[in-house]
């Protein structure tokens, strides 16, 4: 009896001091949150850290030695990083706007089906993501091979080509091949975050709207286009975030090839660290990646959010 | 009325136009399963066989003079400890963000949030260095560690736990609830379906995440499925057969989980993004 009266008490001056932060509660709250940071610690931020600080060294298997933003000057007369560049900022202008786009078609056209018709559609296009690149990648590669591949026979079939292309060893296409898979591999998601959004729009306005006359057009770019934005906001940051580090497609596919006309930054880290040992160079790179990734993610940030109306 | 029309032909045609896309993202899966009971020959052959007419197994027999077993034991075992440990990790810290009150609060959960946008390769040499001096160079431990560390699981179950009603966690103070009791007794229960797709999310990315196997894992034995297709396509780009066969092997579990859990799967994905 007493402890419960005096616990009582307890809980009333809580209630009383709700606006104080209790003691008690931060230190309860960190020692829940202590895997969760220390995973966190370890496995990111130190490294982010030690990447950061790496990078003003001359760093491979037998030197380490401080040289300041060397690595950074050199980065920009290395032909095969300016080349690495703007292969990744040509993917993130071509492949984002795609995936953004044809997502929000397809979404647009299934959310109102009935739930099986659109978790039919939604499995499918989320098919290439859950088989994993590396399944994925098996089948394309047959598809563009010149010679026993099918994307050849059927165009030549067809009378569209007279000779077989490369597609993967041609500078022209091998971008566009890699942005194909790209986007096969990349619209499940936004698919499934667009029919949640717009299943989630007040259906009222929607009807209001078109009762006054308003066509489907109208509708899509006055209510259902405003009301989605966030989500787009979402869907837009995250695949420009994706599509930046794009890595295991041109590492299966092309291996940054022709002569790094493929290579994206992400490949180039990877080539530069484990194939030329050049540590501190290649977190050189990664800081960069970052800065740009950065940038590009406030811009949109700041793009949007002008358009989003709460 | 005229405006009904040009809807119902809008979507007729749209609705086609879908179907004819829907055949690039079902054909890979399609080929690979196919594929896999075809011979070497076959699956080169111009015009393409689009079904195998005489089934063999003869790529499967090729495909495990590997350690195929090995490595979907790898695959698999690094899938279910990195969702036993995502899901504990995230469900205990997504509570404390979510309800309690404390010093450091917007700190703490805005460096989880700015992490997930910088891009991995920064950390890619330093984490490789870091697991190698840990002792776990060419482990599992080196792929599962790093992908607990990645704060998204933190994030979705923050997203989660909001929803939880503040009285009844004050009434099961008041009842003298431990702080342990509280979560497991009363948190856990309510964030179970976020927790479930926390773990269909979480098993199906680390099994598909081709880039960190790379780097954390060398040598024959230690790879996973998808490591080991990738090694063999690159030796012998030729072996068409047995390549689809490591594929069907790889792919197929995976793509059972999530049709058999494509609720929860999307409702995580959802979650983390779209506010209800």
């Amino acid at each position: 009896m007493e402890i419960a009266s005096r616990t009582n008490e307890a809980t009333r001056s809580r209630s009383r001091h709700r606006r104080a932060i209790d003691k008690r509660e931060t230190i309860v709250s960190y020692l829940f949150m202590l895997p969760a940071i220390l995973f966190f610690a370890f496995f990111v931020i130190y490294p982010i850290l030690t990447g950061i600080f790496t990078s003003f060294f001359s760093y491979s298997i037998d030197e380490f030695k401080f040289i300041g933003l060397q690595n950074y000057f050199n980065l920009f007369i290395d032909e095969f990083f300016v080349k690495s560049l703007r292969n990744t900022v040509f993917l993130v202008l071509a492949a984002v706007p795609i995936i953004v786009l044809f997502s929000l078609f397809v979404s647009v056209v299934i959310y109102q089906k009935n739930s099986f018709v659109r978790s039919l559609f939604r499995g499918i296009f989320y098919l290439p993501v859950v088989t994993g690149t590396v399944s994925v990648v098996v089948v394309w590669k047959w598809i563009f091979d010149p010679l026993s591949g099918v994307l050849n026979f059927v165009l030549m079939k067809a009378g569209a080509i007279e000779t077989e292309i490369m597609w993967l060893a041609d500078k022209r296409y091998a971008i566009w091949a890699i942005i194909m898979v790209l986007v096969t591999t990349s619209v499940g998601q936004p698919i499934v975050l667009y029919i949640a959004s717009l299943g989630n729009l007040d259906q009222s306005n929607i009807e209001a709207a078109e009762i006054d006359g308003a066509n489907s057009w109208q509708v899509f770019r006055h209510i259902k286009w405003p009301g989605i934005m966030p989500t787009t906001l979402y869907v837009v940051v995250i695949t420009t975030i994706n599509t930046f580090q794009c890595f295991s497609l041109i590492q299966l596919l092309t291996s940054g090839g022709p002569n790094y006309n493929t290579s994206t930054i992400m490949f180039l880290v990877y080539d530069t660290a484990f194939r030329y040992f050049k540590f501190g160079y290649a977190n050189s790179m990664g800081v960069v990646l970052a800065i740009v990734i950065g940038i590009f993610s406030l811009a949109q940030f700041k793009f949007f959010s002008n358009n989003v109306e709460y | 009325m005229g405006q009904k029309k040009t809807l119902g032909l809008f979507d007729l045609s749209s609705m086609t136009v879908l179907t004819l896309i829907t055949l690039i993202f079902i054909f890979p899966f399609y080929w690979v399963v196919t594929g896999s009971f075809k011979t070497d020959l076959q699956s080169q052959q111009l015009p393409p066989i689009w079904w195998p007419t005489q089934p063999t197994l003869g790529s499967y027999v090729a495909l495990f003079k590997n350690p195929v077993l090995a490595w979907f034991g790898n695959s698999f075992m690094i899938s279910l400890v990195t969702m036993a440990l995502v899901c504990i990790v995230s469900s205990m810290a997504g509570y404390v963000l979510a309800k309690k009150r404390f010093h450091g609060k917007a700190i703490v959960f805005t460096m989880l949030v700015s992490a997930m946008a910088l891009p991995k390769q920064v950390v890619l040499v330093p984490l490789v260095q870091l697991v190698g001096s840990l002792g776990f160079k060419d482990t599992l431990w080196a792929v599962i560690l790093p992908a607990v560390g990645w704060p998204f699981g933190v994030f979705l179950m923050k997203q989660f736990s909001e929803t939880l009603p503040g009285e009844l966690l004050e009434a099961a103070k008041i009842d003298g609830c431990t702080e342990m009791d509280t979560f497991v007794r009363i948190v856990l229960p309510i964030v179970k379906p976020g927790v479930a797709a926390l773990a269909i999310f979480t098993f199906i990315s680390s099994w598909n995440d081709y880039f960190l196997q790379l780097i954390m894992l060398t040598s024959r034995n230690k790879l996973t499925l998808q490591l080991g297709i990738a090694t063999m396509q690159a030796e012998f780009s030729s072996n068409y057969g047995q390549l689809m066969a490591g594929a069907t092997i790889a792919a197929i579990p995976i793509v059972l989980i999530f049709l058999l859990f494509q609720k929860s799967f999307t409702q995580g994905i959802t979650m983390g993004a779209v506010k209800g």
